[in-house]
């Protein structure tokens, strides 16, 4: 009831700040205190998106750019999840993989964004690959971490009352671990966007990042602003989802406050 | 008749920094014990003595170094469904709510769930639990989510039931109130029950018999009988007869201790 009520009460001053930023915008340009030639006003922007959908060309480097980061993010979870549990679960896996899989963390994604041309070409697969390398960490180290943190006291508990190892990692590992595994999610989903970005600044011809740095060499500043937007509304749809997704399969927490 | 042999069980951790200079702790050093079917026996002992291990050991979750258990004449090779345990941590799986919590054993029994549901049932109506059968267990208070697992551990109908100090985290109102219901229910329930705790006037109250645990290594220096009236009422704590056996049982854990500490 009391939180339902707070919620009410929060969204209106939310809804405050991104109108006084929004009329900042607006009103900064036109006012002349800083270049209408750099910093276009959001009404030409919405003119610009407006114009850019009609003519199509926004939806083809949108489609374009989350094709290739939801193939990346894609694998990346696909792969990584299992093998957390993996190394999460024997001991053994995770100490002879550690000192390997720091160092290759550490290791910018960027940085390797030039060795992935050279032995995948400039196509499609080094884009998906760089992508893959920067998502793939989060999902690894957050399902690791998930797996080891299951209380060992649930695993006392679940044994004690007959369960196999099978259905003791179906029914206690993977639901004690989930709510790790989503933030790992969350946090290569971010990382996702960034990278692509990105990639598709420093080599490619299509997409919203090659989009962004194409119509800034052109001098079409409201469409590349545009193209911002569009890349900011895909952050914020992935990041509520996610949110979404963390809140349906882990209502049984106490608290669910990070947005 | 003799439901539980503990025939000579000794354990032995293996651990890196272990204080004997060979890595080795002896926990428990050969425990010799027999419980009565139907009998609610209290083990009581300082901490460390090895209760919560020796318990573990009954349960089937760890394996001895050395000596058998025997229920109903048959070897101990594992957990089981004729045992079910209730932990001092509760130990409920936070993703299940009391209902699905409840299930768990008879899921992995393999109990259809109709049946579940009805067994779920009764069992939340045993425990006083009836209304929050939909309620997770952070939506719980420390006593109902002991009263929850205990329930958990007497749906799949064990014969034994093993408790690890179940109510030492709970306070003294509550813990009052929880003695009763488990005499209570293992009036109705006639399962031979094992009790440790570390809390002597806890096991006067429960008891028909009471081991007394040295430690270390663990081992059964005393059982002492507690032949007092059944049923034991609120009232039961105030009387003389409990007083005075409340404060024998607890000189006799007491030189125990002492003793252990000497040595």
């Amino acid at each position: 009831m009391s939180g339902k009520k707070q919620g009410l009460q929060r969204t209106p001053r939310k809804v405050i700040a991104l109108l006084v930023f929004f009329l900042l915008w607006e009103l900064l340009p036109a006012s002349g205190i800083i270049s209408k030639a750099f910093f276009a006003p959001p009404s030409e922007v919405f003119v610009a998106l407006v114009k850019l959908t009609v003519s199509g060309e926004l939806w083809i480097h949108t489609s374009i750019s989350l094709q290739r980061a939801i193939t990346g993010f894609g694998l990346a979870a696909i792969i990584m999840i299992p093998l957390g549990f993996l190394m999460g679960w024997y001991k053994g896996f995770e100490e002879i993989a550690d000192g390997l899989m720091q160092t290759l963390r550490q290791t910018s994604s960027l940085s390797l964004f030039p060795v992935f041309i050279l032995f995948l070409g400039i196509g499609e697969i080094s884009k998906i690959a760089v992508i893959f390398w920067g998502a793939q960490w989060p999902i690894l180290l957050n399902t690791i971490s998930g797996v080891k943190s299951v209380d060992p006291l649930l695993i006392k508990s679940a044994r004690s009352m007959g369960s196999s190892t099978s259905s003791l990692f179906r029914k206690v590992v993977i639901p004690s671990s989930l709510p790790s595994i989503i933030t790992g999610l969350r946090l290569s989903a971010t990382h996702s966007i960034i990278v692509l970005v990105a990639a598709e600044m420093i080599g490619a011809k299509s997409g919203l990042g090659y989009s962004v740095i194409n119509w800034e060499y052109n001098f079409m500043i409201p469409e590349m602003y545009a193209a911002i937007v569009m890349l900011a509304l895909l952050g914020l749809i992935t990041n509520y989802s996610l949110v979404w997704l963390e809140k349906t399969t882990t209502k049984w927490k106490e608290e669910m406050t990070i947005t | 008749m003799i439901k539980v042999k503990v025939d000579g069980i000794t354990k032995v951790f293996h651990s890196k920094n272990g204080n004997n200079g060979n890595g080795c702790v002896e926990a428990l050093g050969g425990i010799n014990l027999e419980i009565r079917t139907g009998e609610f026996l209290a083990i009581v002992g300082p901490s460390g003595c090895g209760k919560s291990t020796f318990l573990e050991i009954l349960g089937g979750l760890i394996k001895p170094s050395c000596g058998s258990i025997y229920i109903d004449g048959k070897t101990v090779n594992g957990p089981n469904h004729d045992r079910g345990m209730v932990f001092q941590g509760y130990a409920l799986f936070p993703w299940r709510t009391v209902t699905e919590n409840i299930a768990y054993g008879l899921e992995e029994k393999g109990v259809p769930k109709k049946t579940r549901n009805e067994i779920c049932k009764k069992y939340i109506s045993l425990v006083g639990l009836s209304g929050f059968e939909s309620h997770y267990p952070y939506q719980l208070s420390g006593g109902m989510k002991q009263r929850v697992a205990i329930a958990r551990a007497l749906a799949y109908d064990p014969d034994i039931l093993l408790m690890d100090e179940p109510f030492a985290a709970l306070d003294a109102q509550t813990r009052d109130t929880l003695q009763g219901e488990v005499l209570r229910i293992w009036e109705e329930t006639k399962k031979t029950v094992l009790f440790v705790t570390h809390n002597i006037e806890e096991a006067v109250f429960l008891a028909d018999r009471i081991a007394v645990m040295s430690a270390r290594p663990g081992i059964i220096k005393k059982i002492i009988d507690i032949p007092l009236s059944r049923p034991r009422s609120e009232d039961f704590r105030t009387s003389q007869d409990f007083i005075k056996l409340r404060q024998e049982v607890g000189y006799i854990v007491r030189e125990e201790a002492r003793f252990t500490t000497n040595s």
